[in-house]
């Protein structure tokens, strides 16, 4: 009888597990800390949450500015019509709470009293996509399928703490609805290493390369990066094109990228259907671009619950899967 | 008395606009613009603050139409108030109108919010009333609720959160007529007793006839007074009876969207007419 050694269980810990590798550079609630500096210079500023303060990173800004913070309880629909109302008057308020209490449970709130009148009122999702290992309850894996077919809403999916703290004061100037996919706690800090700065409704080419081009956005922007360096050992020469801003897209500058002979990947964490994938897909179309795309994303399925560097794994998310992906589509 | 014979004329006309309004349409929500119609009154004509010829004026009070549908009696209300031509009611859900079925802010001066997904109205008047808070405005906000309304837990969510920051300036008023889209209240979802669930969730709750323009001045006298006295909200539980004013209406089986034929209308405006000025001459 053979002994085989198993590998020890990877555990599901905290609900908002960390995606950081270990070692790597983060900053602590990049968000939290951007808000204050934004509320500094704009006293039109006023953060809220629905029983969720500690978990956005709107705790720090609640400290820094306590009169300006408003606890409107695990009730979401009052958090989003309420913020609605505080804009009605001149506020620009900052509502914070899990990306699937604001898609699912707050929807008609968010339409009807905050993008229909067009109120400067920011939405701030924890936990995008495929962030937590809770499963479905807690997985906001369809947020921008659900929120693209909002009018006037606009739609950023941050890669890092670089992003997260030149978007904030950004989305605060704009002036209709924006909705962020925050990601909180320690969050990895990559785009510093890059020519690169945030802004509100572009995309840019972070590195260029003549074999394959990656247009990304979010966390998976950050895996990108990684992938491409991964694939230059296997001599596969990878650009990445970071698309923060969902809604409305800068088709212009990822076409003119995607719209080559090199092989393109679209690299999003949130499901197939609705996100960026299909963002890109009919920016071609619609282009009359006969150009083939493959999607790195979230299978249109309930996920599993567990520890994330599993799922990840297990859905496609991984540097490890996306090389994978790459090298047996060039064959 | 004066008083109250102001704001009854007040109604009495804000009656007859909706009565024209809804003739324009040959049908629609007539019975609750009739039944309101005290209420408006007696917001407009006596207890808003606001400037006719500046709708937006930043130290007005904000009156809130959560049901979008009672926008007849809305209308004629703005109408009644100088801030829509009475010549424009006319126009009244017709193509490129600024008076839409329901009513919408992006279309109509003096209409703070889109009502109409019911339920919205006491959430967004919570922010309104901490936003005006924390700016330092002494302006108050108001919200119109139906007694329908009272289904959606969303309400629920801002009667709490009301009463948890304290907004004494803030008051509700719930036309109670006991009818919804698919028949009478206590047969669609039964939210009686109401006025013990409102004392529950905190707030200084009366209930009066809806229709009693005395008991309306009273009962926001007493709203105005205990609410900033001790920074509660406040609710006046209206009980109101549709169609109200026009007997042929009222006696008609009671219906949430009304069907009036067209010979009818002018034997409404009558009876109304009747029914004021008897009471006039009383």
């Amino acid at each position: 009888m053979s002994t085989t050694l198993k590998a020890p269980k990877l555990k599901t810990s905290a609900m908002i597990a960390s995606f950081a590798d270990p070692g790597q550079k983060t900053a602590s609630a990049p968000f939290g800390h951007a808000l204050v500096k934004a509320a500094e210079a704009d006293p039109r500023i006023v953060g809220l949450t629905a029983d969720l303060g500690k978990y956005t990173d709107m705790h720090i800004f609640a400290k820094a500015f306590p009169e300006r913070f408003f606890q409107m309880g695990m009730a979401e629909q009052l958090l989003f019509g309420a913020a609605a109302g505080m804009a009605e008057t001149g506020l620009v308020p900052f509502a914070s709470t899990y990306s699937v209490f604001a898609a699912r449970r707050a929807y008609d709130f968010l339409c009807l009293d905050i993008a229909e009148p067009n109120l400067n009122v920011n939405i701030v999702g924890g936990l995008p996509g495929l962030t937590t290992g809770y499963g479905p309850s807690h997985q906001a894996t369809e947020d921008m399928a659900i929120f693209r077919g909002m009018p006037n809403l606009t739609i950023v999916d941050p890669c890092d703490s670089v992003d997260i703290e030149q978007a904030v004061p950004q989305l605060a100037a704009s002036e209709g609805p924006t909705y962020l996919r925050l990601l909180r706690g320690n969050v990895p800090t990559v785009l510093d290493e890059y020519d690169y700065t945030f802004e509100l409704g572009k995309a840019k080419v972070l590195r260029g390369g003549n074999d394959v081009v990656f247009v990304s956005s979010g966390l998976m922007t950050m895996r990108a990066l990684q992938a491409a360096e991964a694939l230059a050992a296997h001599n596969v020469d990878v650009a990445v094109v970071h698309a923060p801003t969902i809604k409305p897209f800068d088709a212009e500058t990822v076409l003119a990228e995607v719209n080559t002979d090199r092989l393109a990947v679209t690299l999003e964490n949130h499901s197939v259907v609705g996100g960026l994938f299909e963002t890109v897909a009919s920016a071609v179309v619609t282009a009359g671009l006969g150009k083939r795309v493959v999607p790195v994303a979230l299978p249109d399925e309930f996920l599993d619950a567990g520890a994330l560097p599993t799922l990840h794994e297990k859905y496609g998310l991984s540097v490890q899967r996306i090389v994978a992906k790459v090298l047996a589509e060039l064959g | 008395m004066e008083r109250i014979d102001r704001v009854s004329a007040a109604a009495h006309r804000i009656r007859h606009h909706a009565l024209n309004m809804g003739e324009v349409q040959g049908q629609g929500y007539v019975g609750q613009a009739l039944g309101a119609a005290d209420i408006l009154a007696t917001v407009y004509s006596d207890q808003l603050r606001f400037r006719a010829d500046d709708p937006a004026w930043e130290g007005r009070d904000r009156f809130l139409l959560s049901t979008g549908h009672y926008a007849i009696g809305h209308y004629a209300a703005l109408a009644e108030a100088g801030i829509v031509p009475v010549e424009e009611l006319e126009s009244y859900g017709s193509d490129d109108s600024r008076l839409p079925m329901s009513g919408m802010s992006t279309y109509t001066p003096g209409m703070e919010i889109s009502g109409g997904s019911l339920g919205h109205g006491l959430a967004i008047a919570v922010g309104m009333a901490l936003g005006l808070r924390q700016q330092g405005s002494t302006a108050r906000v108001f919200n119109f609720l139906s007694d329908g309304e009272l289904d959606e837990g969303s309400t629920w969510e801002a009667a709490m959160g009301a009463h948890h920051h304290q907004l004494g300036m803030l008051t509700a008023m719930v036309d109670i007529n006991a009818l919804q889209a698919d028949g009478k209240t206590d047969t669609v979802l039964r939210t009686e007793p109401v006025t013990e669930k409102w004392e529950a969730f905190g707030w200084y709750t009366q209930r009066v006839d809806g229709n009693d323009v005395g008991a309306l001045l009273a009962a926001f006298d007493n709203a105005a007074a205990q609410a900033a006295a001790v920074g509660r909200p406040s609710v006046i539980l209206c009980d109101t009876k549709v169609g109200r004013g026009v007997p042929l209406l009222e006696e008609r089986e009671k219906a949430h969207f009304m069907r009036i034929e067209e010979h009818e209308w002018q034997l409404c405006r009558e009876q109304l007419s009747a029914g004021f000025n008897g009471k006039a001459e009383r």
